[in-house]
């Protein structure tokens, strides 16, 4: 199965200048798994995201297609087949 | 001779330079990294290493977590290790919030960081990477400690003194808010808490074995201790063996931040007082300095140079440092942006930066 990571501008630096990033599957996976492996391509997006026990950051959101991961499980949110997972900045900051 | 000041803001990073001390040139902000916003976030540590004049500096992007960056040229250009340099063991619970502190140890290469939460790191090349602090983190004091108003973190490291003619390399001193001040004489494998003396008023018993929120201890000259506690101000010339006693007579308040101990006379230091716990504001809402050249036996104030009209900005606990040269330089940023510098052989602040973001730490060297 396919999966689909857009990536926005403050990230992209740690993914080679990547906006999009295809990533293929075997079988169904969560988020958890997507996230694997987009930081096994891109290792510097990990701390980005997740913090230093692989918890998502507070201030990091992420959509699955139009849903945000945390209304369906977080990192253990389902990912379908053909899904868009944005990562996306939150209203933070000051 | 040139002097660098670091100045880490809620902003971002920004650097002046001076030949006199006097006069002095501000960068604009600086850039850590032109793809993001990496330093344009709070930075809360910065550190000058002694030997190298590395600077290193603790970054915190609200949305993408902090981190450590460093330069080798002064701030010219910046790098930030692929991996990062301070990472929580995934055996703990722990993980990055903060960097409050960086500190130098006597070996070459010895860099020790103080964190959010509760921890103390260690590097052995030059901040590339650290090393989590097992002793302090495993110490049974540590359920114990818990986040003062501005978190939970160790904020102060002095390698090398446990005293007065204590000095060791394998000496440690660290404080933290709460928890108050540890030390280890074997090179971190082992810590005493030695706050005996200092109050802690916001605990059913006031001067507990630990527990205190220390806001900053200053190492003097001969290796004995200034510290500036949550209400109290203190001189300690050997903690573990003779505690704590107060030397606040002469400063309009016992409260505040920052202390400064002068990096050749034990005898003096400076001190930046606050209203009070509830009320962060200088007395009088009057900008002032208050130095000590008798071991705290007195207090005058040093404010000719600073704003003569109401100001309502404190100085931070990392808002304050010197410069160590033989005729040192003290110096001071405030919460409303604006930083002074003093030299030794003067009585008058001179104005360094004005209307910049809240100055939260400060490191200052001759480079």
């Amino acid at each position: 199965m396919r999966v689909t990571v857009h990536l926005p501008g403050l990230l992209r630096a740690d993914a080679d200048g990547a906006a999009h990033i295809p990533l293929e599957f075997d079988d169904a996976v969560v988020l958890r798994e997507v996230l694997d492996e987009l930081t096994t391509r891109h290792p510097g997006l990990d701390r980005r995201i997740r913090d230093d026990q692989g918890r998502l950051r507070r201030y990091v959101n992420v959509f699955v297609d139009q849903t945000e991961c945390r209304a369906t499980g977080g990192l253990d949110a389902p990912v379908p087949e053909g899904a868009d997972v944005r990562l996306l900045p939150s209203v933070a900051g000051g | 001779m040139t002097y660098l000041l670091v100045i880490g803001t809620r902003k971002g990073l920004f650097t002046a330079r001076s030949e006199d001390r006097r006069t002095w040139r501000v960068s604009d902000p600086h850039r850590l990294d032109e793809a993001n916003d990496a330093g344009m976030s709070p930075v809360y540590a910065v550190g000058i290493d002694p030997r190298t004049r590395r600077l290193l500096v603790g970054t915190e992007s609200w949305q993408f977590g902090p981190s450590v960056w460093h330069s080798d040229d002064l701030g010219a250009n910046w790098s930030e290790p692929s991996t990062p340099p301070i990472r929580f063991p995934k055996d703990t619970d722990g993980s990055l919030t903060r960097t409050w502190q960086f500190a130098f140890g006597e070996e070459p290469g010895t860099v020790y960081a103080g964190v959010e939460p509760h921890a103390l790191f260690r590097s052995t090349d030059g901040g590339d990477s650290f090393t989590l602090v097992r002793s302090l983190w495993d110490h049974p004091h540590r359920s114990d400690w818990f986040p003062g108003a501005g978190g939970g973190a160790i904020h102060t490291i002095l390698p090398g003194t446990l005293g007065s003619g204590q000095h060791s390399p394998d000496a440690i001193t660290v404080a933290m808010s709460t928890g108050g001040v540890y030390q280890s004489a074997d090179a971190g494998a082992t810590w005493a808490p030695t706050n005996r003396g200092i109050v802690a008023g916001f605990l059913p018993d006031e001067e507990p074995e630990y527990g205190q929120c220390v806001h900053k201890v200053a190492a003097a000259a001969d290796g004995s201790f200034y510290a500036q506690n949550h209400h109290g101000v203190y001189r300690s010339a050997s903690p573990a063996a003779q505690g704590w006693n107060r030397i606040e007579t002469g400063l309009p308040t016992d409260f505040g931040f920052a202390m400064v101990a002068h990096p050749h006379r034990a005898e003096s230091a400076l001190n930046f007082p606050v209203v009070s716990q509830e009320v962060h504001l200088p007395p009088k809402n009057r900008l002032g300095a208050y130095r000590t050249d008798d071991s705290g036996n007195g207090w005058r104030a040093i404010n000719d140079g600073l704003p003569e009209e109401p100001y309502f900005g404190i100085v931070l606990r990392d808002a304050a440092c010197t410069d160590g040269a033989e005729v040192p330089g003290f110096y001071f940023g405030t919460r409303t942006g604006d930083v002074y510098a003093l030299t030794d052989d003067g009585d008058r602040w001179h104005q360094v930066a004005a209307h910049l973001p809240d100055v939260l730490c400060l490191r200052a060297a001759e480079v």
